[in-house]
């Protein structure tokens, strides 16, 4: 009984305790309120950064919905020439970081671009601004829709195809049974990724600053590095902190509502009728091509331009600390992650509903103000040992924890931990609750439990899990920026070097292996989850 | 198989825990760094210095005010020695929040002019930016260019191009304004900007430059390297450099620089780095890595840089843009500036 008190009581709350600290400090520090600034910023920018700021969540919510649905039902449920190629395929975009899409992007299509100019020359068409709203989102979806697409495939794959067959049985045609079995029941799935978007998007800085459109994050970050005032900064943050609160209340409640299990059973796939396989087929080569090829070309030609001024053997460590800090990360998050969500099925109280959520919310916040609040704990405790140490021994003592990579990946599971809860919380709820009780019954029970019985099972999402908190490691800037130790740079460091003086062109060399070493885990890991 | 696996593992973790120890200054001769002024453009003048006096540099790269939130969370217990930043608004804020100790240094004060460096030598500048008009030759005549005020006359309405209000240099910039005009006078210049412009500020230089480049509007204001950068790169495209205020204020220079951090371990060492950045040495390589102008007034521009001409700059010492800097943002926000 020990152990497993251990195992769904004390771990999961030392992994809460660590990940809501950063929070509290920022609340705490929010808390010296400069009146002054905050009537400058109503009396100026506030009003049109939340309409912005709702409109951008609403519009990449909506795009990478519809987006993800569709793909994730037409690789799951469908079958037509390319799918298995797409299955994959279409993962690939996730490699691409959102500031990287949104810099090849203005690359692209903006003013001085090929394009224009042949626009231009040829037709006459002055030269024009594509910087919008519809833009940025569009951006924005590209480059996050994965994030749905993951789930929902994973969604519509698990659930079996009996309930559909049943409803087709009952006279339901593929599409009412579509709408009215499948997505209803793949919605915990859907809405998870959703969320995951919807909390990038409110912490995104690097896409919406390339656009120059203004949001709560670029508030923050105007706050701090215009004004001075971390404080401020903070407020500014605790407003995004609360609104990703309520968007994991109202996940939560919908989840609530359906408490479903389904094993996995063997999918005949809907054999698609010609003319439809053709359209499924295009539809998907346009998104890749869009998501993927372009940016990916567009990349590779500048990186070309640029090879000989940038293009050194310093980039083999780069790349090597990359994946290795994120394979390092990835290991603690899902750790964190599944004593959580351990935690989440063995004690169905509020208070655990509550502290969940908490531990969630680093995900939703600007990476750089939550360097912040990890690095004001850290330094504090650090003083207070070298303080005590010189104290006891009489030698001064050096700091144990600042500069370590132990808190840069403390820092990251914080950082990235709703990403892996949210496919191993999800993948839980699928295990019956007699598995659970079959197994106590024969005396399995405590680590023994956790080991023969769940984690084979939870293998999909603790895969998923590690592949999201991998992928969004190697793309995350301002963190590592902030707590790396010395001689520690990633490709992402590489990138914001040379981005913020503006060259763009150089920062391809950085992007492009950043998406080359981000393939790796998103191909071996895909064809894990992805049954054939 | 699986206890290799795991042998590995663990192979890798403790390695990694292990490789950061070299951070702290264990031996006395390594200085530590805290750079915002990107990585390409000091390594080479720190192998330099690493290879003429054998003395080690750690070195860590970030934004200024993380950077600077790292030093304060850190306090007496912090490793770095030396600050590097850019923009003199930086600098200041730094030396405000007692994260800088004043030198002593008749070498520092020879070499860096007084309006480049704090008055209580705290932080010194080591190269100029300066801040200037660039015009689209096919339809600006230089004649028609006069000063940063000027660009608020009703004669450019809807050929400005200016990048994003968010980026200090341009703070920095109205600060100026403010401090050599007052605010009311300052704010209408900032709104007859925002009314000439011709498209929504841009996130960059580049783009601003390019944008006038393909006809969206004719002037714009940059920083002099990124004009360099651009032309090495399209050498055809229709742009010069125009130097404003020249019978006035003179043309806006901000600088980047660098203070020894008030808990240094290795001050002396420091302090020697900071001499040898300002000497004719290094400035010259200073200047070059990033086509910007020397502070030391004896060294001459790379060849690439002279040949913009010469100018006079601004006598208005750089820390006015710490002091004003939230002055400046406030009334750019007022004047409807993104």
């Amino acid at each position: 009984m020990a152990m497993r008190k251990i195992l769904i009581k004390i771990i999961p709350l030392a992994v809460a305790a660590l990940a809501v600290t950063p929070i509290l400090v920022i609340f705490s520090s929010a808390l010296q309120p400069r009146g002054e600034l905050w009537a400058h910023l109503i009396e100026t920018s506030l009003p049109s950064l939340t309409i912005n700021t709702l409109s951008l969540c609403l519009g990449v919510a909506l795009g990478t919905g519809i987006l993800g649905i569709i793909l994730g039902w037409l690789i799951a449920a469908c079958n037509f020439p390319g799918r298995r190629f797409f299955s994959t395929a279409l993962l690939l975009p996730m490699a691409i970081p959102t500031y990287v899409f949104a810099f090849v992007f203005l690359g692209l299509f903006d003013f001085s671009n090929p394009l224009q100019i042949f626009l231009r020359n040829k037709f006459g068409i002055p030269p024009f601004d594509v910087r919008s709203i519809w833009t940025v989102c569009l951006t924005m979806t590209l480059a996050l829709y994965p994030y749905v697409y993951v789930m929902a495939k994973a969604g519509f794959t698990t659930q079996g195809q009996r309930c559909l067959e049943a409803a087709r049985t009952l006279g339901c045609t593929t599409q009412s049974a579509f709408f009215s079995v499948a997505l209803p029941l793949c919605r915990p799935w859907i809405a998870t990724g959703i969320l995951l978007v919807l909390m990038e998007t409110l912490a995104d800085f690097g896409a919406v600053s390339v656009f120059n459109f203004d949001t709560f994050t670029t508030a923050v970050y105007k706050a701090w590095y215009g004004f001075f005032s971390l404080s401020t900064a903070s407020q500014l943050a605790s407003i995004l902190v609360i609104l990703a609160l309520s968007l994991l209340t109202s996940e939560q409640y919908l989840r609530k509502k359906m408490r479903f299990t389904q094993e996995q059973s063997h999918f005949n796939r809907i054999q698609l009728a010609k003319p439809k396989a053709i359209l499924a087929c295009t539809f998907c080569s346009i998104i890749f091509c869009i998501g993927f090829v372009l940016p990916v070309i567009q990349l590779t030609l500048w990186a070309l331009d640029t090879t000989a001024l940038e293009l050194s053997s310093r980039y083999l460590t780069f790349s090597t600390n990359t994946l290795l800090l994120g394979i390092l990360a990835a290991v603690v998050t899902c750790i964190g992650a599944l004593a959580l969500a351990y935690a989440a099925r063995f004690q169905h109280t509020k208070a655990t509903q509550w502290i969940i959520s908490l531990s969630t919310l680093g995900y939703s916040l600007p990476g750089t103000v939550l360097a912040v609040g990890i690095i004001a704990p850290v330094a504090y405790l650090d003083n207070l040992y070298v303080d005590i140490a010189s104290l006891l021994t009489k030698h001064p003592a050096q700091p144990i924890l600042q500069g370590t990579i132990c808190v840069l990946l403390i820092a990251y599971g914080i950082r990235f931990m709703a990403a892996a809860y949210g496919s191993i919380h999800s993948n839980m709820q699928r295990i019956t609750p007699s598995m659970d009780d079959a197994s106590i019954l024969m005396g399995v029970t405590g680590w023994k439990m956790l080991r023969k019985v769940h984690l084979p099972q939870l293998k999909t999402g603790l895969l998923t899990a590690a592949l999201l908190v991998l992928v969004d490691v190697m793309k995350e800037m301002p963190i590592t920026l902030m707590t790396r130790p010395f001689g520690w740079d990633t490709l992402a460091v590489k990138i914001y070097e040379l981005t913020s003086e503006g060259e763009w062109e150089r920062a391809a060399i950085p992007a492009i292996l950043l998406i080359l070493v981000g393939l790796i885990p998103v191909l071996c890991i895909n064809q894990k989850t992805d049954p054939v | 198989m699986k206890s290799l696996f795991y042998s590995v593992l663990a192979a890798i973790i403790s390695f990694s825990f292990l490789v950061p120890t070299t951070a702290h200054s264990t031996e006395q001769e390594e200085i530590v760094v805290y750079s915002a002024r990107k990585e390409h453009l000091i390594k080479p003048l720190f192998d330099a210095y690493t290879k003429k006096t054998g003395v080690k540099i750690s070195y860590i790269t970030a934004k200024a005010n993380p950077l600077l939130e790292r030093l304060k969370a850190e306090g007496k217990n912090t490793p770095a020695d030396l600050l590097i930043t850019v923009d003199a608004g930086n600098l200041w804020h730094a030396a405000e929040s007692g994260l800088l100790q004043p030198v002593e240094s008749k070498t520092l004060t020879t070499a860096v002019p007084e309006n480049l460096r704090d008055p209580q030598n705290l932080w010194f500048g080591l190269s100029i930016r300066a801040r200037t008009i660039v015009y689209n030759t096919n339809k600006v005549s230089a004649d028609e260019l006069s000063t940063y005020e000027d660009l608020a006359s009703s004669k450019w309405k809807g050929r400005l191009t200016l990048r994003t209000s968010k980026k200090v240099y341009n703070q920095s910039l109205v600060a100026s304004l403010l401090e050599q005009h007052g605010p009311d006078k300052a704010e209408e210049i900032v709104k007859g900007w925002v009314n000439n412009l011709a498209i929504d500020p841009t996130s960059n230089d580049t783009k601003a430059m390019q944008a006038i480049a393909n006809g969206i509007g004719d002037v714009a204001i940059v920083n002099t390297y990124y004009y360099g950068r651009l032309m090495k790169e399209s050498p055809e495209l229709p742009l010069k450099l125009f130097w404003p205020n020249q019978n006035s204020t003179g043309v806006h220079m901000n600088i980047s620089g660098a203070g020894v951090t008030k808990y240094a371990k290795n001050k002396a060492g420091a302090i020697k780095l900071l001499e040898w950045l300002a000497s004719e040495e290094a400035q010259e390589t200073f200047g070059a890595l990033n086509q910007e102008f020397p502070v030391n007034p004896s060294v001459a521009p790379s060849e690439e840089v002279k040949a913009w001409g010469s100018f006079k700059g601004n006598p208005m010492n750089v820390k006015v843009y710490g002091e004003k800097q939230a002055d400046a943002i406030k009334l750019m926000d007022r004047a409807g500036y993104k």
